[in-house]
Order: structure tokens, then sequence, then C-alpha cells
């Protein structure tokens, strides 16, 4: 089980996947799902459907805090670069200047700020999402390859305590899903 | 051109334009978008990529022989410094601004528009900084010590000037190529699933497959990316005003009359999206038309841009008069001499050029006919763009050709080098554009299926949808248009 592969739960199935038709199918039968008290389950959609965080029951993405520890680390990184250059390493007296003349510093200081939070914020994304993670069970199915054109899927995970085989599909089928299917692990 | 006048008009069901003509379903934008980058190789395409890979060579030869022979192969010499290496590389990052304008300012403006148009305007930053950087690279004669450029430990145990403007703008040119990587690339990695999703052959899979990273669409992921998206947009926005600002430092920093202004910074990031929004222009009317794209980039998007020029073309227009007005309100001789030199000296020809092109030709798109009408946004693109190339060269090379000392006037001409250099690195830029066209998805798929209709979770077919004609009808002021109704 490394970084880059998926965890899988115990047993034969790795849960059940159900596709919708439109966005507001999939957006009722995740408040359903949400309501029944699931946690370890999925939608997934090929673009962000609004509000669909929302009806799943998601809290806001910690990637703000990760960026904001980034973009910090860079400004200090960036303006004790300059302080330790221009008055310990090199110092080099520039028109009549003091060595520490800080507002000079400013721009390279906001530069590296900026570098390093937009690095927070891309591998601190692809941290949180476990990416890239080239195998999963998911890709599997035959159907859901479609997903990055036009379909909704909801998937159950197996190690949900909600989850059993037969009446999980049964509930995915009641909520208005075209197709359901039985993934194995 | 089968768009009418009232397809550009305003959609009755959401109150809101319509940004995608056709009313296409998700599925069919998919292969809008899709379809041209899995066809066999189209002969036009070789017609545009052979061409510039020439071009591109002819760059190659001119650096090289650069190298090999220093910069006498130009034509600068004191008191003309910085000439074509500077305007260049002024231009060329200038150009890459409307791509960070378009995918993070109007992302935080939430201009719904932009999608149809951010991934190729990303794709123009990128390759609009790959062509700067390589000035500032080879305008240092010797090219092999390039890296004192940069804060790193080495033998003679200097270190750089970090009060120096230049050194800002070796900071903010990289991190901007770096972030505007960064950003294209998070993009790029829901439809490079998609391009992977679609692969028939293993090879695309694999090579798709690679960089997609194993997207899967999952909401729990697409939170965090939204999330992630959000953030660059909103460090990419100031990040974007700091780059031409320090740009413009480089000159507004120094004390020779023509580049001591306070004025600079704004000046420049005004010119710079001008510029860029024409080149955005440029490609797209190539663009849409090669591949079928007329109803995903419509004129309504060409006429909101036309109107972006209008402002930003007549903010330069604004300074280029201010400049003016300062320089005879300091009352400082030097400084009036400059510019009347700049209007009416030896290099007159080229301010009237930079002044016709970049003031007076954009003014035709106060007219709704002139900024929705293809022939004109084409031509009037390309003449901004040849205006703010000179509007560089005026403000480099007037300031420095008559410097205090009148025994070291002189009059800058460019010789076959400096020619071939700027030409060669339209070939690097066209070049990588034609590989981008021909291998990645060119409309940012999954950001355009967002603005449909039925994307939003709240969108019903059926009865409800005839009481929301209703609202909107009656929000106009109204009663339902029954034609509207039953042909939407």
């Amino acid at each position: 089980m490394g970084l880059f592969t998926p965890q899988l739960p115990k047993g034969p199935y790795f849960g059940v996947l159900a596709e919708f038709a439109t966005p507001a199918d999939l957006y009722h039968a995740c408040e359903r799902v949400r309501d029944a008290g699931f946690t370890r389950w999925d939608a997934h959609t090929p673009f962000p459907v609004h509000g669909l965080e929302k009806a799943m029951g998601l809290g806001r993405s910690p990637l703000p805090w990760i960026v904001l520890g980034a973009g910090l680390t860079g400004l200090a990184t960036g303006f004790v670069l300059q302080w330790w250059v221009h008055t310990s390493a090199y110092p080099l007296v520039i028109s009549g200047k003091p060595l520490f003349s800080w507002p000079a510093f400013i721009p390279v200081t906001f530069e590296l700020g900026v570098l390093f939070a937009a690095f927070g914020a891309v591998f601190g994304m692809l941290g949180l999402n476990r990416l890239p993670m080239h195998h999963h069970p998911l890709f599997r199915s035959k159907v859901f390859d479609r997903v990055t054109d036009d379909a909704f899927f909801i998937s159950v995970e197996s190690w949900d305590p909600k989850f059993d085989p037969s009446a999980t599909q049964k509930l995915l089928a009641s909520l208005g899903a075209r197709s359901v299917e039985l993934l194995e692990s | 051109m089968a768009q009418t006048e009232a397809e550009l008009l305003d959609n009755p069901v959401a109150g809101e334009p319509t940004l995608i003509l056709r009313s296409p379903d998700f599925h069919s934008i998919t292969d809008a978008v899709a379809e041209p980058v899995e066809r066999p190789t189209p002969r036009a395409w070789w017609y545009f990529f052979l061409p510039s890979v020439a071009v591109l060579g002819l760059l190659g030869v001119s650096v090289a022989w650069l190298v090999w022979e220093g910069i006498g192969i130009w034509g600068l010499n004191v008191p003309v410094g910085w000439a074509f290496d500077i305007t260049n590389f002024v231009f060329w990052i200038g150009i890459g601004h409307a791509g960070t304008l378009i995918s993070a300012i109007l992302f935080l403006f939430r201009q719904k528009w932009r999608t149809s148009i951010n991934r190729a305007a990303e794709a123009m930053t990128i390759f609009a900084v790959m062509c700067a950087l390589t000035f500032p690279g080879i305008h240092v004669g010797r090219i092999w010590v390039a890296y004192w450029m940069f804060p790193l430990p080495n033998q003679m145990g200097t270190w750089p000037n970090f009060r120096s403007p230049l050194l800002w703008d070796v900071f903010a040119v990289s991190v901007y190529g770096t972030v505007s990587v960064l950003f294209w690339y998070v993009g790029l990695i829901p439809d490079l699933a998609t391009m992977r999703d679609r692969a028939k052959t293993q090879t695309r899979k694999f090579a798709y497959g690679l960089f997609a990273l194993g997207w899967r669409g999952s909401v729990r992921q697409w939170h965090n990316y939204e999330s992630a998206y959000l953030v660059l947009a909103a460090l990419a926005t100031p990040l974007v005003l700091s780059v031409h600002s320090i740009v413009s430092m480089d000159f507004a920093v120094s004390v020779l009359p023509g580049w001591h202004t306070t004025i600079f910074p704004p000046y420049f990031v005004a010119g710079a999206i001008f510029s860029g929004f024409a080149m955005v222009l440029t490609l797209m009317v190539i663009c849409r038309t090669a591949f079928g794209l007329e109803h995903i980039v419509t004129l309504r998007h060409f006429d909101y841009m036309a109107k972006i020029m209008l402002v930003t073309g007549t903010i330069v227009g604004y300074a280029y008069t201010t400049e003016f007005f300062t320089a005879w309100y300091s009352g400082n001789p030097y400084e009036v001499y400059t510019f009347v030199n700049r209007a009416f000296g030896p290099y007159a020809w080229a301010y009237w050029i930079m002044f016709s092109c970049n003031v007076i030709s954009p003014q035709i798109f106060w007219f709704k006919k002139a900024r929705t009408s293809i022939p004109i946004l084409f031509v009037v693109s390309i003449v901004i763009n040849i205006g703010m190339w000179f509007e560089r060269f005026t403000i480099i090379v007037t300031s420095l050709h008559r410097d205090f000392l009148p025994s070291s006037w002189d009059y800058y001409t460019p010789t076959f080098w400096d020619l071939s250099t700027l030409l060669g690195s339209f070939g690097l830029f066209f070049t990588m554009f034609c590989l981008f066209v021909r291998f990645l998805p060119m409309v940012a798929t999954a950001e355009v299926k967002t603005v449909l209709p039925q994307a939003d979770p709240h969108w019903h077919r059926g009865p409800e949808r005839e009481s929301k004609d209703h609202r909107a009808a009656l929000r106009h002021g109204g009663t339902p248009d029954p034609v509207t109704e039953g042909a939407s």
C-alpha cells in the first residue's frame, strides 16, 4: 500500500457504482445517500457541479491553510535571503544607502511568497487528493470511462459500515440511477 | 456566418447571456474539442507548422552567431545600449499578460465567458514568456555566465544586488513563468483525463494518462481542486500586475528623462493587457475557424475582448498624453526636450506608428458592427500588436539616443541579426502554439460544461421550466414570449 496506490477495502468487493443521467439527479441522490448515513462514498462528475459538496456534506477544504503556510515560508525565505546577502554575505554600499535597506527588498520578497504559495496550492491539492494514482478499481468499470465526458456517478465503498452489496445497490437504484454495478476489489 | 444578431441577444430563460451557441449537450462539447486533437494531422496544420519551424531555425542560427561573435552583431552601441533585445523582451512579456488576465482576474470577477478562451490564452502566456526569457538570457553577451543573475553561491563569493530592479525582474519573470505553467497544468488535468478516457491507442492512453495523474472526477477531488484553482487565481492576479510593474521599473528607477516617471507601472500593465488581448484575438480568429469551434468561441466573446481592448487602448493613449503634460509641467528642459524629440525628432516615424496603431485604431471598437466583424477584429488586432512593439521601441530607443552629451548623440539602426532574432522569436512562439493545438485540448472542456444551463443542479426539464420562463420574462418587464419559450 504505497503512496500512489489506492487503499483497498478487505473482502471481495470494492463497492457499488451507480450512474445518473443529469447533475440534478446526482445532486438529489447525493443528498439521500448523505442522509442515509454513509461515510465512505464519493460522487464523480466531468466538471465541478455547483453545491455538490454541500449535498455530500463535505466540510471546507483545508488547502488554504497549506497555501498560507507555504506563502509565509516564501516571504520569510525571500526577506531573510536578501537581509543575509546584503548585511553579512556580501555587504556592499550602493548609492550611499544603508546595508539593510528593506524597502528595496519588497519585490523579491513578494515574488518568492507567491512562488512558494503557488507550489503549496498545486502540490497541496495533489497531496490532499492522493494524486498521482494511476490505478484504481473504479477504472475497471466499463461505463466509468464517461466520467470525464458526460456521465455522473456515485460510488459507495465496501468498508462503509452501512454497506451491503444488495441493499446498497437497491438503494441507489431507487434514487433514479440509470445503471448500478458491483465492482470487485 | 450563421450567427445572427438574435443569437447574440440575451437568453430569456436564465436572464443571462448565452455563451455557447447551438445549445449543445455535454458530450458534444467534449467531441467538438477533442476530435481535432484525435484526427490524423490535417494538411493545413503543416502549412502553419513547417514555416514556423523554419523561422524558429532562424532564431537558432541568430543566437548561435551571437554566442560565437558577441553582441557586436547587433546595431546597438553607446548611447543606445538597449534596443531590439529589451524591446522584444518587454513586448513578449506584455503579450503574456492577457492570458493571466483571462485565466485569473476574470475568474475572480466571475466572468463566465472566459471559459471558452482561457486555455488557449494561458498557453499563449507560457509561450510568450518563453520568447521573452530568451532575450535577457542572450543580451548579456556571455550566455554561459547567465546564472550570475541568480543568487547562487559561486567560486567568487559574490552575490547579486537585490536593490536593483533588474534583479527584481529576474525574480518577477521567472516566478511568473513558473506560476503560469502551474496554473495551466492544473486546469489541464481534468481535460487530460478526458483525452485518456477517449484514447483509442495504447500510446495515447499512456501519454495522456501519465499526465492526467489518474484523475477520476471525484467530488472530494474537485473540492480541493476548486480551492486550489481559486487560490492560484488569487495569487496570479497580484503577480501579473507586479510583473509588468517591475518590468517598467527597469526604466522608471533610472534617472533618464523619458524613463524616470511614476506613471510607468500602470501604463505598462494597461499596455500589456492591450497587446495580449490583441494576440489572443489574432490566434482565436484563426483557431475557431480551423477547428470548427465557432459555437464555443462566439462573436460575443470577441465583442467582450474588443471592449477590453478599447478600454486599455484608451488608457494607453491617456498615458501617452500625460507624459507630455508632465514633461511640460515639470519645467525640466531635459524632460521637455526628450518628449519633443520623441514626437518630432528623428524617430518621429516610430512614435506616430505607435500612436496611430494603439490609440486611433482601437477607437473603431466604439461600434458594435466593428466588434463583431471578424475581418475588422483580425486586422485591428495585428495593427495593435505592431503598435505595441513600436511603443516599447519608442520608449527605449528615443530616450537613449540623445543623451546628456550632444557629442555622443547617435541614430540607432537595426542590423540583419536584430531583425532575424525578432522574427525568430515569432517562430518559437508559433511552433509552440502549433504543437499545443495539435496535441492538447485547446478549450477547457470541463470549464465550458459548467456554463451550460443544464450543468446547474437546479435546472429542470419539464413543467417547472415554464414557470422559470415566466419569472425571467417578468424580470425583463414584459409578458412571456411564446416564440422564445417554444424555441429554447
